[in-house]
């Protein structure tokens, strides 16, 4: 049996992702496509939210990749520093404009839903302040890799930043046990029957939050696949001017 | 058929188109820069070896 450190080999990655990604790709939009359909055109209103209720098709796959994404990039960071894979400092650059998008659609569809709702579009509450300080690592992150030149050191200080950022990645996820305050309500999703989402809604969202994953793994592959080229590009390009 | 959204269409309808609108610029881009670069190795490979 093949170990899974044998896909830090670049080549091997190109080869199992370009596989790989077609199929990715299409059942992220067939989850997308059904999960939002169903959501917004077959589901009935909440006898309190109204038709509210067909934000949370976006915003709760969006703020669970939001955060995911940032896990994964603690991973490949991880990775990273202790094994030195080129391929998962990349996959961690890759992956950081993805789980930065999810993070504003989290934010814009909270915000949206909140000012009917909570009657304001923003509160300094610990789940959402948390959240927007996630935001800002997402930046900060992004910035960082851009700002060195060095590529080896550029992920050295960025895998350091996406260390100190899961700190608000975790508090953006667990605020609201922590801090028992604030306008945001609990998890959406619960293993407990009772406090689950009526499955009228249940289902839906399922298929929502599937083709959330599924979208984000096809981009992060076919944008790891990009980096890859590019520093094969940049490798090849100083070659020619040391010729 | 559209669905009938009551009072709050214009919340919902613009959480839809916000963040659909997001994700299509988040794919053009992605796609646009992995042709790039591709496009670009391909060059240079070429370059380096014009009978590869």
């Amino acid at each position: 049996m093949s170990s899974m450190w044998e896909y830090a080999n670049p080549k091997r990655f190109m080869q199992l992702s370009g596989t790989v990604l077609p199929w990715v790709s299409g059942l992220a939009a067939l989850c997308l496509i059904v999960g939002l359909y169903w959501g917004f055109f077959l589901t009935p209103d909440d006898f309190r939210q109204g038709s509210t209720v067909k934000i949370i098709y976006l915003h709760v796959p969006s703020a669970l990749m939001a955060i995911n994404a940032w896990i994964m990039m603690l991973v490949t960071s991880l990775v990273w520093l202790i094994r030195r894979h080129h391929v998962s400092a990349l996959a961690a650059r890759a992956a950081a404009p993805v789980g930065a998008t999810f993070t504003v659609i989290a934010l814009a569809t909270g915000a949206i839903w909140g000012q009917p709702m909570w009657g304001t579009w923003w509160v300094w509450d610990p789940r959402l302040t948390s959240f927007l300080i996630l935001f800002l690592f997402y930046l900060g992150y992004i910035a960082l890799w851009e700002a060195v030149e060095d590529p080896d050191t550029a992920a050295d200080l960025t895998s350091v930043l996406c260390l100190v950022g899961s700190v608000f990645a975790l508090m953006s996820r667990y605020a609201v046990l922590f801090w028992n305050q604030g306008l945001h309500q609990g998890a959406t999703l619960s293993l407990d029957k009772e406090e689950n989402i009526s499955d009228v809604f249940y289902f839906p969202l399922l298929v929502s939050i599937a083709g959330f994953v599924l979208l984000f793994v096809a981009l992060v592959l076919l944008r790891t696949r990009t980096e890859i080229r590019a520093r094969r590009l940049r490798a090849l390009i100083a070659r020619e001017r040391m010729a | 058929m559209m669905p009938d959204l009551g009072k709050y269409a214009t919340e919902v309808l613009s959480a839809y188109v916000v963040s659909l609108a997001l994700i299509v610029v988040l794919v053009l881009i992605s796609w646009r820069q992995s042709q790039v670069v591709r496009a670009r190795l391909r060059e240079v490979e070429r370059r380096r070896d014009p009978d590869g």
